[in-house]
């Protein structure tokens, strides 16, 4: 665990709000799952159930002038940024309303004015993005960092090793964040990558500051994160977190795995992660400091599944875009 | 008359926008060096360097870095010195710049890069340094695509570019870098889609892209001694296309030749042809032909090379046929090729 003495302690208010989050997070997702199957979004779409705790530990740790961006399972990048939970359903259900006036979907996501500045589909684009982003910051001499949320396949891809060559020699203020959930798809990560070689490790060689943590520990997220960022913005550089975490749900789509008969993964497997869900580790450790009880652990769901479900029904009801403005915003 | 050359047209103008708009950076393979690609910014490298910089072999990532970038608000110019390298930035520039305003509603923001890409041509260039990719560009919605012919052309249309709030891609013949013409020291910025004519004419048109259109109005001038009028038409920007100028032009002379730096198939002629197929098929008085690129790889080979490039002889000998008229050797007006290399 890092330890950085200029920084204060965690508070009780902090873990709380990380707490919240998690829970606003995960109950999102697992409504929009069940929602999902009566075919009302049209869009395809990778829900983030069970890797919570690494973007909502990046995110606490960041300003809303610092600039995110994400991939395909973006939605919990986008809510843990400040992006609402009504955008986003809106969104899926191809509003007007939505985030991205339903043009974009599932992947295409967009929150501005929280510095969620995109996700996108193409593995690799939101590295080189937030790359460019931390390049500008740069250039102006301010204090503002790049983020750019990612998964473990990225680490195939040659604009992932373009970038922090480039972010390196620059040392511009980016924070790369790989999401290791062992699996691209279907693919497991070892027929993918060479054994014995972390992409930790590879990013080493790159001479980047970097750090393996727990994924599913939002408080060893957020303790790591706030101390990388604090030191970004004193001295710029990149650095690099690699998370381990689990995908619960299949690659795409609202079902489990076994569910769909597919037999990539094990159930046992899928069982044995969700003994570490975040959501439950951080509920234990809330309960353990002595700072919430059970029953306002159940308090504080009842009232966030209340507004996430106002949010989703008030989405539903929204307007169509107007096919006359297909053409618009081209340019 | 303000006599200047293609590369010192470009240069006028980026240092002239650099100056107005702190927020436009450039970036490239030797941008910082005094070749400067090929003279072009040399000028902006003295005067703004810091904001003229060197770039790795990256690019993809850098298409990505310069997206990123202009998402917070730079206006970064990303040089090409040849074109062909372009194809490894498809990625960034094709599946998320072209898109990034219309994909998230406006609500991203903009993404204002300009692309300059030069193609060679010529003096053994050979097959990977001397494409144009215009035509896969214009292609998609969310680019515009610039070809400049002229001198004043290359200045006023790279004024418009680093203007826009979109992507735009300039293509830069590098046989047109030193040829000469007026550019005046204070320009509007040429808007995109408006064509430009070089040559007025009245029994046929030809529409023609960067160097093709120099080789066109070669050709006009010496068929114009034949009393043959021929108007030379220059799109300017094939993404948007004016298509309205093209349109009138045919109407006016009923016979169209369409000339490209680049190949037939699914490319710029093929559009023209189908433009003019669909809205001014009552026009024409003679079919359409299409003057490209020999359907093969650029080869290195002197006579080879020769044989692969239409030049203004063949624009002419075109011509006459289409109007009907007895073929005569023309290869006398084809300009030397002062070019010495290497590239």
């Amino acid at each position: 665990m890092p330890n950085d003495p200029t920084l204060p302690e965690i508070t009780p208010e902090q873990l709380i709000h990380l707490h919240r989050e998690l829970v606003r997070i995960r109950q999102t997702e697992v409504t929009l799952a069940e929602r999902y199957k009566l075919q009302q979004m049209r869009t395809p779409t990778h829900f983030g159930v069970g890797q919570e705790a690494t973007p909502v530990g990046v995110c606490a740790a960041l300003r809303d002038d610092d600039a995110a961006y994400s991939h395909h399972r973006s939605h919990n990048h986008f809510l843990a940024k400040g992006g609402s939970v009504y955008r986003l359903a809106a969104e899926l259900f191809g509003r007007a309303t939505g985030c991205s006036g339903g043009r974009g979907g599932s992947v295409h996501l967009t929150d501005r004015a929280h510095g969620f500045i995109a996700s996108s589909a193409i593995l690799g684009e939101c590295v080189a993005a937030a790359t460019g982003s931390a390049l500008s910051f740069a250039m102006d001499r301010g204090d503002r960092v790049a983020v750019a949320f990612f998964g473990d396949a990225v680490a195939e891809e040659g604009a992932f090793y373009e970038c922090l060559g480039y972010a390196a020699l620059k040392r511009l203020p980016v924070l790369f964040v790989c999401e290791n959930n062992g699996y691209a798809t279907e693919s497991p990560l070892g027929i993918r990558q060479p054994a014995g070689v972390s992409i930790s490790a590879r990013v080493n060689a790159f001479g980047i500051a970097n750090h393996r943590v727990d994924g599913n520990d939002v408080r060893e997220v957020f303790a790591t994160v706030r101390e990388v960022v604090a030191a970004m913005r004193r001295t710029p550089g990149p650095a690099f977190l690699e998370c381990d975490t689990y995908r619960w749900l299949e690659h795409v789509g609202p079902f489990f795995d076994h569910e769909a008969n597919r037999a990539y993964r094990t159930q046992a497997e899928v069982e044995a992660w969700m003994l570490k869900c975040p959501v439950r580790r951080s509920a234990a450790r809330l309960m353990d400091l002595g700072l919430a009880t059970g029953a306002q652990l159940a308090d504080w769901e009842a009232e966030i599944q209340a507004g996430i479900e106002a949010d989703i029904a008030r989405a539903f009801q929204d307007p169509w875009p107007d096919p006359r403005t297909l053409l618009d915003r081209v340019y | 008359m303000r006599i200047r050359k293609y590369k010192e047209a470009i240069s006028e103008a980026t240092v002239e926008a650099m100056e107005a708009d702190p927020r436009i950076f450039i970036t490239g393979h030797a941008v910082a060096y005094p070749s400067g690609i090929f003279g072009s910014t040399v000028q902006a490298a003295e005067r703004f360097p810091d904001r003229v910089f060197d770039c790795p072999s990256m690019e993809n990532g850098f298409a990505g870095i310069a997206l990123g970038a202009a998402a917070m608000g730079k206006r970064p110019v990303f040089v090409f010195p040849r074109a062909d390298f372009m194809f490894l930035a498809f990625d960034n520039l094709l599946n998320l710049a072209c898109k990034w305003r219309y994909m998230y509603d406006g609500n991203a923001g903009e993404v204002p890069i300009v692309f300059r890409a030069v193609v060679g041509k010529g003096w053994g260039q050979g097959a990977t340094h001397s494409q144009s990719l215009h035509a896969p560009l214009a292609h998609f919605p969310g680019l515009t695509v610039v070809l400049p012919s002229t001198p004043a052309d290359a200045k006023g249309l790279m004024l418009s570019a680093l203007k826009a709030n979109h992507p735009v891609i300039i293509f830069e013949h590098r046989s047109l870098f030193d040829v000469e013409g007026e550019v005046p020291e204070h320009m509007e910025p040429i808007p995109f889609g408006k064509a430009n004519i070089l040559r007025e004419g009245t029994d046929i048109t030809i529409v023609a892209t960067s160097l093709m259109a120099l080789e066109a109005t070669i050709a006009a001038d010496e068929l114009a001694k034949q009393g043959i009028s021929v108007e030379v038409l220059d799109p300017r920007t094939i993404r948007p296309l004016d298509e309205a100028a093209i349109l009138a032009s045919v109407a006016k002379t009923g016979r169209l030749i369409v000339a490209d730096i680049s190949w037939e198939m699914c490319g710029f002629c093929s559009e023209v042809a189908a433009l003019v197929a669909e809205k001014g098929f009552h026009y024409l008085k003679a079919p359409v032909r299409r003057i490209a690129l020999a359907n093969c790889p650029a080869p290195v080979s002197q006579p080879l090379e020769n044989a692969f490039y239409p030049k203004a002889s063949t624009l002419a000998a075109a011509a006459l046929q289409l109007l009907n008229l007895y073929a005569r050797d023309h290869s006398g007006i084809d300009r030397l090729d002062y070019f010495k290399g290497p590239y």
